[in-house]
């Protein structure tokens, strides 16, 4: 009953616990993402929209809306709302870039407590640091490669 | 002024869709692999820009505008197309312009994430 | 006396008092009347929740001991543990009182270790009191082991919710309860590496010593009032029935999993509750008052603990646990 080591491992075991698992709600959790993501890029839209009323244009215009809507994922985590709709709308609310903010705001928020420093400031991106390290590197060797070619 | 009301909702319509239906199969892989969120908008972003450099992306983000710009790959697009810019005016601009292109993205997503730390505590949940 | 893995206590250690302090959410289940202290904010007054953690703990064991009339003084040694790293609830609530001061670590199964090694050392004769205690609280497992909490992310089904409360015994040389025999748990690993599937990685642990613990003692589950396992969870006490129904035992009509039991409605998406206070306060208010009472007569109190960390989980390890069973009698 030990498995000590990885040849003891009970594949079997494996296989009959992955039969008991729970069911997921596939039908609702599939809406619930569709819709929610839905709705937070029509949010995205309809800012795009009246900042092109105001006047903006080309990457002023891209970039702003990118901050609009990290601005409202920042608030809404701050006020505690966005974890309520991520329980509900899963990769709804995570794909969108107002996860990427909740990603970031998230665990600054909550590691103040360790200090601003080494707490608030250092663990910032321990969720999103991933995606700004493969999308700076990604970018890097698309960059190469179309200067080279 | 119909007209003009028709193509605004229309464009409602496609951003929901596309919007959606990226969301939609992250949704999708997170139910039937084991891939975690983490890894699955790493992926996301990671094919934004490759589809980008290939060329693929910019017909939808044509076509959906915020549907495919505001999703996690949409920020791939972003770097991708900031690199491809910067690597026609040379190799330093082909280094840098992928982060530079995201910099406002970034930029707000670190000095909001810090003022809401001064101003929120975290909280605990109950379900 | 030894027999296999399990310690025969000849001068019968009891039980001589009990507390426990939970925490919001679970003041509305079982154990909300029965607990000594039923909080209603999670963070106790406190500024971050380790130290609302360390508060709880405190106070389940200063109520256990002058419950009993009792002060610190007549209390031995101090046996404790708990989730956060370095156990440093139970260190910091050790600070607090002038008694020697052993910090162990089992995860979820801290309490019945904290309660055999008690009742080792009184049977022993090296102390006349000893102390076991354990907690948990929400929010600091979740900041150290999982996410942020304010992160938009869903919880899979077969997730469980840690509970927020501490529970405490103290066991000497008097009381209705006696503790009759433990066996010592081995750590069991079959393999599963899915963090969110704690009950699946954990049954075959509780399987095995609650088997070794018949085997050792020759007892049937029938012999029981009760087979009280920790945070299966529902998923979890589905698995170990059947492990158990494998090799020929039968505990489907007494078992009974504190992280089934403990929350008002077990959410369809979720196992129940976990976490070392869930055992810990579920055992030291309704279970023991219960038997007290003499509703139970006889019980076999199995926590389980699942030994991973985030870096063992990191590095593609499977989940290693254990179980340790102790048995009460009236």
């Amino acid at each position: 009953m030990t498995g000590k080591t990885t040849e003891n491992f009970n594949s079997n075991y494996l296989n009959y616990i992955k039969s008991q698992d729970p069911p997921t709600q596939h039908f609702k959790n599939c809406l619930s993402a569709f819709g929610v993501g839905g709705l937070i890029c029509c949010i995205g839209q309809f800012i795009r929209f009246m900042l092109e009323y105001i006047g903006l244009s080309g990457d002023e215009l891209a970039g702003t809306t990118s901050v609009v809507l990290i601005f409202l994922g920042c608030l809404l985590t701050g006020l505690g709302v966005y974890d309520r709709i991520g329980r509900y709308a899963g990769a709804g609310s995570i794909v969108p870039i107002t996860g990427f903010a909740n990603s970031v705001t998230s665990p600054a928020i909550e590691f103040k407590t360790e200090g601003w420093i080494y707490g608030m400031a250092a663990k910032m991106f321990t969720v999103a640091g991933a995606i700004v390290v493969f999308g700076v590197f990604s970018g890097v060797i698309v960059g190469l490669i179309y200067y080279f070619i | 002024m119909g007209q003009e009301i028709l193509i605004i909702a229309l464009a409602y319509l496609k951003a929901f869709a596309v919007g959606g239906g990226i969301c939609l199969i992250a949704q999708l892989i997170i139910n039937f692999t084991d891939l975690t969120a983490g890894k699955i908008l790493v992926y996301f972003m990671l094919a934004g820009v490759v589809l980008t450099a290939i060329g693929l992306y910019q017909p939808l983000v044509d076509f959906a505008g915020a549907g495919a710009t505001v999703p996690i790959s949409g920020f791939g697009y972003l770097l991708a197309n900031g690199a491809m810019r910067g690597a026609e005016k040379g190799l330093f601009y082909a280094v840098t312009g992928a982060l530079s292109a995201a910099s406002a993205g970034v930029t707000a997503a670190v000095v909001f994430a810090f003022i809401m730390s001064l101003i929120f505590k975290s909280r605990t949940k109950r379900s | 006396m030894k027999k296999g893995n399990t310690v025969f206590f000849k001068n019968k250690p009891c039980i001589e008092s009990f507390s426990a302090v939970c925490g919001s959410k679970e003041k509305e289940g079982i154990i909300g009347q029965y607990a000594d202290i039923a909080l209603d904010d999670d963070m106790y007054g406190e500024s971050t929740y380790e130290k609302a953690e360390c508060k709880m703990l405190t106070t389940a064991i200063l109520q256990c001991i002058e419950k009993r009339g009792m002060t610190e003084k007549d209390v031995d040694v101090l046996i404790s543990g708990d989730l956060l790293n370095q156990i440093i609830s139970a260190s910091f609530a050790a600070r607090d009182y002038d008694i020697p001061f052993l910090g162990v670590y089992s995860a979820c199964s801290t309490m019945s270790e904290s309660i055999m090694l008690g009742a080792m050392l009184v049977n022993a004769g090296y102390v006349k009191r000893a102390v076991a205690a354990t907690g948990s609280h929400f929010a600091s497992a979740e900041r150290q082991y999982r996410y942020p909490l304010e992160l938009g992310c869903t919880r899979p089904p077969q997730s469980q919710w840690t509970v927020t409360g501490a529970g405490s015994c103290m066991i000497g040389k008097s009381g209705k309860i006696k503790i009759v025999s433990a066996t010592m748990g081995k750590v069991c690993d079959f393999g599963v590496t899915d963090v969110n599937n704690m009950g699946a990685a954990m049954a075959p642990a509780a399987a095995d010593s609650i088997m070794q613990h018949l085997k050792d003692t020759g007892t049937q589950s029938d012999d029981y009032d009760m087979i009280l396992t920790g945070d299966l969870g529902a998923l979890g006490s589905r698995i170990v029935k059947d492990l158990c129904w494998e090799k020929g035992f039968d505990i489907s009509k007494v078992h009974v999993d504190c992280g089934e039991i403990i929350y008002k409605v077990v959410e369809n998406e979720f196992q129940g509750g976990s976490g070392a206070g869930c055992s810990a306060t579920v055992l030291n208010s309704y279970v023991l008052t219960k038997m007290q009472a003499g509703l139970y007569k006889r019980i076999l109190f199995a926590a389980t603990g699942a030994l991973l960390s985030t870096v063992s989980s990191g590095q593609g390890e499977s989940i290693p646990c254990i179980s340790h069973v102790v048995e009460m009698e009236l």
